[in-house]
């Protein structure tokens, strides 16, 4: 099937949506069915049969916007396949707007007057008016120069000035609802205000984005446009090199993940030995048939309580890896009564006491950075020193049932390894766990001594990225 | 098997639901409407209280059928999935044969054969809810809620019966479906589901409702609230839940939370109405702590 669907579905799977022959099929059955000139079904049609997991759902719009959310086009389903043509001369199938005709241009003044009604009423028809225009005003996409989305979008934004807009909208607002001290900062109307606005800022933005992308669309074809928008999934981007935004959107994955890891271990707990045969409870349960006892009984297994104690390297060398793992660890404690943490440079200090307190996962990074006692000596990583303190300190209180999971790099900066402390660690604990953020091929190299400590460990796992955490998850339940 | 479909259009899944008090967006209409046509179970997933099991329910009022729920848990097996055999009738089947058996004397092997054939039929077999929603005359709609509870092993039990509908039995054979019934699946995303499960099914993620959807619902399930004190509690849930809380508030709480201020006489949400009722939306501690001071600046953290 050459056509929109399998282009369609080929940039899904470049985007890395795992989308399978059958689902595809599913896809081309359910289009037979629906009225195609209706967009909403067919973004709900499509996406319940290719994308079946939530986490995809932004990959999957940002592809949808791409392939259909254009004007002018309309599709049928000519035998199997779904063909577009171009509708010549007609006006938008969805977006309303008089753009296409007679090409007026708006002046800036009065664009900035509509954009703030659109903002201050949230109404959809609008907001995609008004960003259309502002795309015309601001954006002049279509030159035939090589820049992306992020360009146009960033030339459409400063001139339009958004931030000035809001602000002078905010200030309107609440001077029109009169008593300005009832909705002053931190006051329930000044927020729903505010709260409110942003939303529609937003929308403002993602029509905008649609608006500028549609045009490439239309001038370059969305085949090449959607190669220079690929992005990786947020599972399969690398903890290290990860900008702001990616970070949101790793941390969003982050609790449903730790909430996994939390019920897997909870899991194993409940299920993983019957207990004793329960001689009453058989006997008891024979009386039913006969005094044949059908059906043994067993005991509960008397719960036991796994523990994990988290040891994370928190030193600049893996900078960004630690906030990572610093929002695991927080994400972990939440979901779990039993799990403490250490934190390490050269120097080691016990930071469970910082996590339970804190109210928020920025509030824990602040608290860990300004109270943790962490450096000894130098303020280098010195996995020797610190793995002498933490058995030193807190070998007692490491256990049979204890999972020990060690977040670092493994470069020590040319100091002892001491590689036996770690042994001594192991025999004292139920399992040890070494999750690495470097690249398995630099395993080794330069002042990297994780050769040395994983003898000593239970599994060394690289762990660059939420998918290759999610594997390690999979792998402890 | 009949090809005469309940619903007509998309359109129509809207209005049938919308009668039996469900309000659904045009997306979920389109799920429901080619879950049908397309003869295929719906796996709906999303955080809790927005109304998935519910879904379920209005779909079987919608269309007039009997609802087969399925709760999953762990340690759920076949026997409480698909079928099991009554043993303890099957002894006293026996137990029968062995004192007719007295009476006149029958060669032993015959004897094995013929109770052996008739402890093994329909008579001793005990329906669980999968082959009871298969083998029904009548019209079902089968629910099988938070399957992300069970083990992947019992999850592969239901793979045979949502693709090809039908159920193996060891002792009977292949028990092939009368009808195939609408199936919803649920699960709160406990764990990944196998890829196996999800193909087979459409996906539908339920979110929180859009504003105005939470504000229609609110007003078709709390009758006696005004349009205006709806508004309100809809926008102030919707704030709370761009929060970064433990446990956003549902749907069902907005609910609990709009008649509790009907009942309770208010007309208008403000500072002191909106802290003294919080207790009703958030279920915790420090959420609800969180919420005074982001929400109503009470506390210590207001800027200056």
């Amino acid at each position: 099937m050459l056509d929109v669907l399998s282009g369609f579905v080929d940039e899904l799977r470049a985007s890395g949506l795992p989308v399978s022959v059958t689902e595809t099929i599913d896809a081309a059955n359910a289009l037979s069915v629906i009225p195609l000139d209706d967009v909403g079904a067919l973004r709900a049609a499509l996406g319940t049969t290719l994308v079946k997991s939530a986490d995809h759902e932004v990959v999957f719009a940002r592809v949808f916007d791409l392939f259909f959310a254009r004007r002018n086009i309309s599709w049928h389903v000519e035998g199997e396949i779904l063909v577009e043509t171009e509708l010549p001369g007609t006006e938008e199938v969805f977006v309303p707007g008089k753009l296409s005709g007679d090409r007026r241009a708006i002046d800036p003044m009065s664009l900035r007057d509509m954009v703030r009604e659109a903002i201050a009423k949230g109404d959809e028809r609008l907001l995609a008016e008004s960003a259309a225009h502002a795309v015309e005003l601001y954006g002049a996409v279509g030159s035939a120069r090589p820049v992306g989305v992020a360009y146009y979008l960033q030339k459409t934004l400063r001139g339009l000035d958004l931030e000035s807009i809001l602000s002078e909208l905010l200030e309107a607002l609440l001077a029109h609802s009169g008593n300005r001290d009832r909705v002053r900062e931190g006051h329930l109307g000044g927020n729903l205000l505010r709260n409110e606005l942003s939303r529609h800022a937003d929308a403002l933005r993602e029509e905008i984005r649609r608006e500028i992308v549609r045009l490439l669309v239309n001038e370059r074809g969305a085949g090449a446009v959607a190669k220079s928008m690929r992005r990786p999934l947020v599972e399969d981007l690398d903890f290290m090199h990860a900008n702001g935004d990616d970070l949101v959107a790793m941390r969003k994955a982050i609790y449903p993940l730790a909430r996994i890891l939390a019920s897997r271990l909870a899991h194993r707990r409940r299920h993983r030995r019957r207990g004793p045969l329960d001689v009453r409870a058989t006997i008891r349960r024979s009386l039913s048939s006969g005094g044949v006892p059908l059906e043994p009984r067993f005991k509960n297994p008397h719960p036991s309580r796994p523990e994990i104690f988290v040891l994370a390297d928190v030193s600049g060398s893996v900078s960004a890896f630690a906030r990572f793992t610093v929002h695991l660890v927080y994400a972990i404690a939440e979901q779990f009564s039993n799990v403490r943490c250490a934190v390490f440079i050269d120097g080691v200090d016990d930071v469970t006491g910082i996590f339970r307190r804190a109210s928020s996962i920025e509030e824990a990074i602040a608290e860990v950075g300004a109270q943790a006692d962490v450096v000894d000596a130098h303020g280098h990583s010195n996995y020797g020193n610190a793995f002498r303190l933490f058995a030193e300190r807190y070998g007692q209180s490491l256990t049979k049932k204890t999972n020990l999971i060690i977040l670092g790099d493994a470069r020590g900066n040319y100091h002892s390894g001491e590689a036996e402390i770690l042994q001594r660690l192991r025999r004292r604990s139920h399992r040890v766990f070494w999750l690495n953020p470097e690249p398995r091929s630099y395993w080794g190299t330069g002042d990297s001594i994780i050769g040395e400590y994983a003898p000593h460990c239970d599994g060394v796992f690289e762990c660059r990225t939420l998918r290759q955490l999610k594997e390690f998850v999979n792998y402890l339940a | 098997m009949s090809v005469a479909y309940r619903f007509g259009d998309i359109k129509s899944v809207r209005d049938a639901l919308a009668r039996v008090g469900y309000l659904c967006d045009d997306a979920i209409a389109t799920v429901l409407y080619l879950a049908e046509r397309l003869q295929k179970p719906i796996l709906v997933e999303g955080p809790a209280g927005t109304g998935k099991t519910e879904l379920a329910k209005s779909l079987a009022l919608a269309l007039a059928s009997r609802l087969i729920r399925l709760q999953c848990y762990e340690g759920l097996d076949e026997s409480k999935v698909l079928y099991e055999w009554n043993y303890r009738k099957q002894l006293l089947r026996i137990q029968v044969e062995r004192n007719e058996e007295e009476a006149h004397v029958e060669s032993h092997r015959d004897e094995w054969h013929r109770i052996e054939g008739d402890i093994f039929s329909e008579e001793f077999l005990l329906e669980r809810p999968v082959l009871e929603a298969i083998r029904a005359e009548d019209a079902v709609v089968l629910l099988i809620d938070e399957v992300d509870r069970v083990e992947i092993e019992t999850e592969a039990l239901l793979l045979e019966v949502l693709s090809e509908y039908q159920v193996s039995i060891a002792e009977l054979g292949t028990v092939r479906a009368r009808q195939i019934p609408p199936v919803v699946l649920t699960s709160n995303g406990s764990r990944e589901l196998s890829e196996a499960l999800k193909r087979r099914c459409l996906y539908l993620y339920l979110d929180y409702p859009s504003a105005e959807r939470e504000r229609e619902i609110v007003i078709s399930k709390v009758p006696e609230i005004s349009e205006r004190l709806a508004d309100e509690v809809v926008r102030v849930i919707g704030l709370l839940r761009s929060l970064d809380l433990q446990k956003s508030p549902s749907i069902s709480e907005t609910l609990d939370w709009a008649r509790t201020l009907v009942v309770l006489g208010i007309e208008h949400l403000d500072q002191e109405t909106t802290s003294s009722t919080l207790n009703i939306l958030l279920k915790y501690r420090e959420d609800i702590d969180r919420a005074q001071r982001e929400l109503l600046g009470f506390g210590d953290r207001a800027r200056a």
